[in-house]
């Protein structure tokens, strides 16, 4: 079978009309993920053993003829989402050898459709970051172009959904690492609203900003995988009650008549030329099918990237103190807890991650919480405002992704406030709480795919996908060359 | 008399009566094998989220009405981050700027004066685990049992002067909280601690002295020992012309010293920020009310209606409500005995007694309300005597089993055998010539001796009131 960018619902069709069965179709992936991800380096841990197993049971239930959505279909899980009994590192030498105990309710849902775990795809460590350069397992690369970054954090899903080692992979996203890597990798994902998805099980890096989400080969299979994680969980008291309709519904409708928003702050400078046309280039697509282009701005924009480091540190600084070498993963030495712990976290560590636990740890010392933090919060206030004013006149906004394609590995590492920069366009959705889809819109004379996002009001997912959608009709993707 | 008068400030901690824990399903039971009572969430594994139990809140709100605070009607929780191994999170979920409870007061009675204690604040967290340390092979070993086992923390304003009100004002806590049903306050199991705040200035001083924390004080008599020490430290310190340093201390017991831990230099910086996980609540008046209306009766409401319909004398009524072990024991036992009065006495004269004398244990009675009734019932009803009444609550005490058995096994119930009664009776007059007379010339006191002696020789086979009529008549004749 061809698995070159087949996407869930073909694979559907060939399970249920027992074209191919749910292990040939695994043991498939298994084939390629070998021939390939030694150059790609997309995954840290590959369940073979495991996903054969599921893949019998999973036949079991088409034999049946009670096969859902899900039934069946190989998928990649980041390796920050917990599974029990099988390793979870979140890239980090901390997590090295950590096996959870329990399933994250995320996986809870998909093994209640009886999906197949290909394996854990790589990410930057504990999330913190956007090149996938920062994992201390698997440094992946872009599927376009070997020498350049996939993005991140969830540049392993990304990059393994583009380059056909899985028809579609759950990321995680705290300020663009579900958007971001699938910006870079071609591909299409979706951060849902906050409180969707049940983050229990999820490794916390900023909880008031975390949520996960699905990378796939075109929209409606991200509302085919949105159908099955989203809910209210009694295990997350973030997650919301909100009602979950069916994330297929508007998938195909005529988007004449909606309204996008393109606040210029987000095409300014400092946004590539190239990106700027592909995104305005979709904009005119979408005005060509009856959307309504609205012009308006965001000042606020310019406070984003200090706000949303501010609080994501402060967080994290919080939730990462628990690796302490005390209970679980990585062990230093020491003769007393404080030079035993000392030791595990210096070396159980990453730079980047260290950095961003002592720039946490900073914004909240007493006496400069005030000047800090609570200043971060202020600003989350402002910048929630003005997209509820954008809102007022807008049904949807469109965005670039990132700023530029992918680049160059390494090219970046020396200075970090301007890879934190890179965040721009996506960290305010996630301060905000908002809903907000990635998809291809153009490619680069060297071939870099370039993403657009569409940002929606909170819970309405199905007219950001609808918008996407819509745009995605009437777009033809190049697959990677791999 | 010393120059100098101590002020004080309490620090409680209060674990609740939840059946489960905090942020989890684990049982908050004390003990356990060790990590027995712990799951993914309180152990803190990565991933793992807290969701509050709502019975916590409830209690916490109750403590709040309990101490007449008022209640926030916007409450959140902070983490207080700190790396120590008996918490596995490296924070604590606690709070910070808005406790559920703020600005309440307690009424105490110390050494006969009444005076009313200010509360500066109550707010819910949860509790650390266990570290138990091997000192033969050299390790520490730690127990999650206890971690998020809900405690409140109820902080006083300095308002204590001696370490009697502080006593006073702790025993006055444990009863409200044991009533309400918070709490059961047993110091022993650490289900409720204390830390106190001391500071000494000299007599008619507006401004307080620099203040140390007295912690690990494991009993009323630690605590009132470990204040005695501290202010005889700091006065010393004063009256050689040195000064008290801000500082935690730790209490002694065997020694009978306070000894430093920290001082004010190595505090840690605590980094509290609003928890993300655990959305903040607000409460209605409804729900605020519902709660109020759900709290059982108050120990003082308790005296004042065991004065009132039952006509028990007010101090005994305090005897009986201020412990709630007994205030149990003798609810149930009115309600099979409704003779409230004479249970009241029994158990002060006769069960107190023994377990002060350390006869008897109330956490190891091994009869009930119920049996201890029956008892007071057929000692009332005349059908077993006052001395007899005493060997069966005896055998209870020792053995259990109920009055009936004991009476019938031992055959201790009075018989209204007429005959063995004229038998015993008309011996002793016969034998004792000389106290006839008297009795006869008009010496009322020499009945007691006829009484006395009847009621030796007939171990309780007659009632009294039978023994009395028929010495009565005999003696008449």
């Amino acid at each position: 079978m061809d698995l070159i960018r087949t996407r869930i619902r073909d694979l559907r069709k060939a399970l249920d009309s027992k074209e191919i069965s749910a292990v040939e179709l695994c043991g498939e992936y298994f084939k390629r993920i070998e021939a390939v991800d030694k150059d790609l380096l997309s995954y840290i841990t590959v369940t073979k053993d495991e996903a054969m197993r599921s893949a019998e049971n999973a036949q079991k239930l088409i034999d049946e003829g009670k096969s859902s959505a899900l039934t069946g279909i190989p998928l990649a899980i980041k390796d920050n989402i917990c599974i029990d009994g099988v390793r979870t590192t979140c890239a980090s030498r901390m997590l090295e050898n950590f096996i959870p105990p329990y399933n994250a309710t995320v996986i809870e849902k998909l093994n209640a459709q009886g999906y197949v775990l290909l394996g854990r795809t790589s990410m930057d460590e504990f999330a913190m970051g956007g090149s996938n350069q920062t994992s201390a397992f698997a440094k992946t690369k872009n599927p376009y172009d070997l020498e350049r970054v996939p993005g991140g954090s969830s540049g392993g899903s990304a990059a393994a959904v583009s380059a056909s080692l899985a028809p579609a992979a759950l990321g995680s996203d705290t300020g663009g690492s579900i958007r971001q890597p699938s910006s870079f990798c071609g591909v299409t994902g979706i951060k849902p609203t906050y409180g969707r998805v049940s983050r229990y099980g999820l490794v916390a890096f900023a909880s008031s900003l975390d949520q996960i989400g699905p990378i796939c080969n075109d929209t409606r299979d991200c509302a085919v995988i949105l159908n099955a994680i989203c809910g209210h969980d009694r295990h997350d008291a973030t997650s919301a009650k909100a009602e979950v309709p069916d994330f297929t519904e508007k998938l195909g409708q005529p988007i004449k008549g909606m309204k996008i928003a393109l606040p210029k702050e987000f095409y300014a400078e400092g946004v590539d030329e190239a990106v700027k046309d592909a995104v305005m280039n979709a904009a005119h697509e979408l005005e060509k099918q009856g959307a309504v282009l609205v012009e308006c701005s965001m000042p606020g924009l310019k406070y984003a990237i200090p706000a949303y480091y501010l609080i994501a540190c402060a967080e994290a600084a919080s939730n990462l103190s628990r690796f302490d070498g005390i209970k679980y993963g990585f062990r230093g030495e020491g003769r007393t807890f404080e030079e035993l712990i000392r030791d595990s976290r210096s070396r159980g560590f990453g730079e980047e991650v260290k950095r961003r636990i002592l720039l946490g740890n900073y914004a909240l010392s007493s006496g400069y919480y005030d000047a800090y933090y609570k200043k971060a919060l202020a600003l989350k206030q402002e910048i929630i405002r003005q997209y509820n004013r954008i809102f007022e006149q807008a049904d949807v906004i469109l965005t670039p992704t990132a700023p530029t394609p992918a680049y160059k590995i390494g090219s970046q590492d020396s200075d970090p406030v301007k890879m934190y920069q890179a965040d721009i366009c996506t960290v305010t959705v996630n301060i905000a709480k908002l809903p907000g889809v990635s998809t291809t819109c153009g490619y680069t004379e060297s071939g870099l795919p370039i993403g657009m996002s569409i940002i929606g009001k909170r819970f309405d997912e199905t007219t950001i996908l609808q918008c996407a959608d819509a745009f995605e009709q009437g777009f033809v993707p190049v697959a990677p060359k791999l | 008399m010393s120059a100098y008068f101590p002020t004080m400030g309490l620090e409680i901690h209060a674990e609740l009566l939840t059946k489960s824990k905090v942020f989890c399903t684990c049982s908050a039971e004390f003990g356990g094998t060790p990590n027995s009572r712990c799951c993914p969430v309180c152990s803190g594994l990565p991933g793992t989220l807290p969701v509050l139990n709502q019975k916590a809140v409830e209690y916490i709100i109750k403590a709040g009405y309990v101490m007449n605070c008022d209640i926030s009607r916007f409450t959140k929780w902070d983490r207080k981050n700190y790396f120590y191994p008996d918490l596995p999170k490296a924070y604590q979920i606690s709070q910070m700027p808005r406790p559920v409870c703020l600005s309440g007061t307690v009424n105490i009675n110390a050494g006969g004066e009444d005076k009313i204690i200010r509360i500066n604040r109550i707010h819910l967290e949860e509790d650390a685990g266990k570290l138990v340390h091997d000192d033969v092979n050299r390790v520490s070993l730690a127990d999650y049992n206890r971690c998020g086992v809900p405690l409140i923390e109820i902080v006083t304003e300095p308002d204590f002067h001696s370490a009697d009100e502080v006593i006073a004002f702790i025993e006055k806590i444990k009863l409200l909280l044991q009533y309400a049903g918070i709490c059961d306050c047993k110091m022993e199991q650490g289900s409720i601690r204390c830390d106190v705040n001391i500071s000494i200035a000299p007599k008619g001083s507006d401004e307080l002295g620099t203040r140390t924390e007295l912690k690990n004080l494991n009993s009323l008599k630690a605590i009132a020992r470990a204040i005695e020490v501290e202010i005889e430290r700091q006065e010393e310190l004063l009256e050689n012309g040195e000064r008290v340093i801000q500082q935690t201390r730790r209490f002694n017991e065997q020694l009978g010293e306070t000894t430093a831990m920290r001082s004010k230099e190595d505090a840690h910086d605590y980094r509290y920020f609003p928890d993300p996980d655990i959305p903040p609540i607000i409460f209605t008046e409804e729900e605020l009310e519902e709660i109020k209306s759900s709290i059982p009766e108050l120990p003082e409401q308790r005296v004042a209606r065991y004065v009132d319909e039952y006509g028990i004398k007010k101090a005994d009524a305090d005897i009986i409500v201020g412990d709630k072990r007994v205030c149990d024991f003798f609810d149930a036992a009115i309600t099979v005995y409704n003779n409230p009065k004479a249970i009241a006495n029994y158990i002060i004269g006769e069960l107190m007694r023994r377990i002060n004398l350390g006869e008897a244990d109330m956490d190891a009675l091994k009869f009930g309300g119920a049996e201890f009734a029956q008892l007071v019932e057929y000692m009332q009803t005349d059908k077993i005597s006052q001395a007899n009444a005493k060997t069966i609550l005896r055998e209870m005490i020792e053995n259990g089993g109920t009055p009936k058995e004991i009476a019938d096994r031992d055959d201790l119930w009075i018989k209204e055998d007429n005959d063995l009664l004229a038998k015993v009776v008309d011996e002793i007059i016969a034998n004792n010539p000389k106290p006839v007379e008297q009795y006869k010339n008009g010496d009322q006191k020499v009945f007691g001796f006829f009484m006395g002696q009847a009621n030796k020789a007939l171990k309780g086979a007659a009632s009294p009131k039978a023994i009395q009529e028929y010495i009565r008549k005999k003696l008449s004749e």
